[in-house]
């Protein structure tokens, strides 16, 4: 048997949960972002594979599944400008980036 | 089993690994190295799927250039030992983990178990005309401005990465006093 869109969803799902998990339990905040990007590559990799086996024409040649990709692709990258800006510039001032350290906004 | 099956096992195992190492290993400069494995492996999945401007623009944008700044927050942000033990887990690790399993699990059973999933076999030849490439049609798709396309999309994402820019720079500078 050949692939089908079950490897490309069942690959997306394994891999966003490594991603969560690394989101939700580490301390080091560079490393929650990096399992934030393994999530989103993740759902990129869903995305593609929607793309991939739609055969319904005529929006089969629409790409819909790439260009979506492709937008989240340029969001990730501003997401992770910012937020290593952040990072660094709360190190500065509490030279900590422990996640639960950080508690400046705590109410 | 044919060569994209074994090409599709063969990365995916690669993947999932390095993934794996992203967020087991004890040092985070060792999880970022690993971090570029996982994004060119997803590259390499992007290629099977006929994606080639999308498993381009992965290795540009992700291994290339978010890599590189995660390498420098690190270093900007150095704690006393960078080497042992600089990657720790809060103390509900185990609920994370219970808690991403029963996510992965649902989603699976979902995927294999639903009534509405079908198990399409698609080889991606009913997307695009023979004549041009999947480039060219991005191309189309992201830039015409006649026929059906994300010119406006494209302009607003533009515009995002112009705030981000000056949002980082503005978060990111020295106060000066």
């Amino acid at each position: 048997m050949g692939l089908t869109l079950y490897h490309f969803v069942a690959l997306g799902a394994v891999l966003f949960c490594i991603g969560l998990y690394g989101a939700i339990s580490k301390k080091n905040a560079v490393a929650v972002l990096m399992g934030i990007e393994i999530m989103l590559n993740a759902v990129n990799i869903t995305l593609v594979g929607f793309s991939f086996f739609n055969t319904v024409k005529p929006y089969s040649t629409f790409l819909t599944g790439q260009i979506f990709a492709i937008f989240i692709i340029t969001v990730a990258a501003a997401e992770a400008a910012v937020a290593l800006a952040m990072i660094i510039s709360i190190y500065r001032k509490r030279s900590t980036v422990d996640v639960g350290e950080i508690d400046m906004m705590r109410w | 089993m044919d060569v994209a099956t074994l090409l599709f096992w063969i990365v995916a195992v690669i993947l999932v690994g390095a993934a794996l190492m992203v967020v087991m290993l004890r040092s985070v400069v060792h999880s970022a190295l690993a971090l570029v494995v996982v994004f060119g492996m997803a590259a390499g999945i992007y290629l099977l799927l006929n994606a080639e401007f999308i498993a381009i623009v992965q290795i540009l944008i992700y291994a290339g250039a978010v890599t590189i700044l995660i390498l420098f927050a690190l270093m900007l942000t150095r704690t006393e030992n960078i080497n042992r033990d600089s990657n720790p887990t809060n103390r509900l690790w185990w609920l994370a983990l219970i808690i991403c399993v029963l996510v992965g699990a649902g989603t699976i059973l979902a995927v294999t178990i639903s009534p509405h999933a079908v198990a399409v076999t698609g080889n991606g030849s009913g997307q695009i005309p023979a004549n041009i490439n999947n480039v060219v049609r991005i191309g189309q798709l992201l830039y015409s401005p006649s026929s059906y396309s994300y010119v406006l999309p494209f302009e607003i994402a533009s515009l995002v990465l112009l705030v981000a820019i000056v949002g980082a720079i503005v978060i990111g500078r020295e106060e000066d006093q």
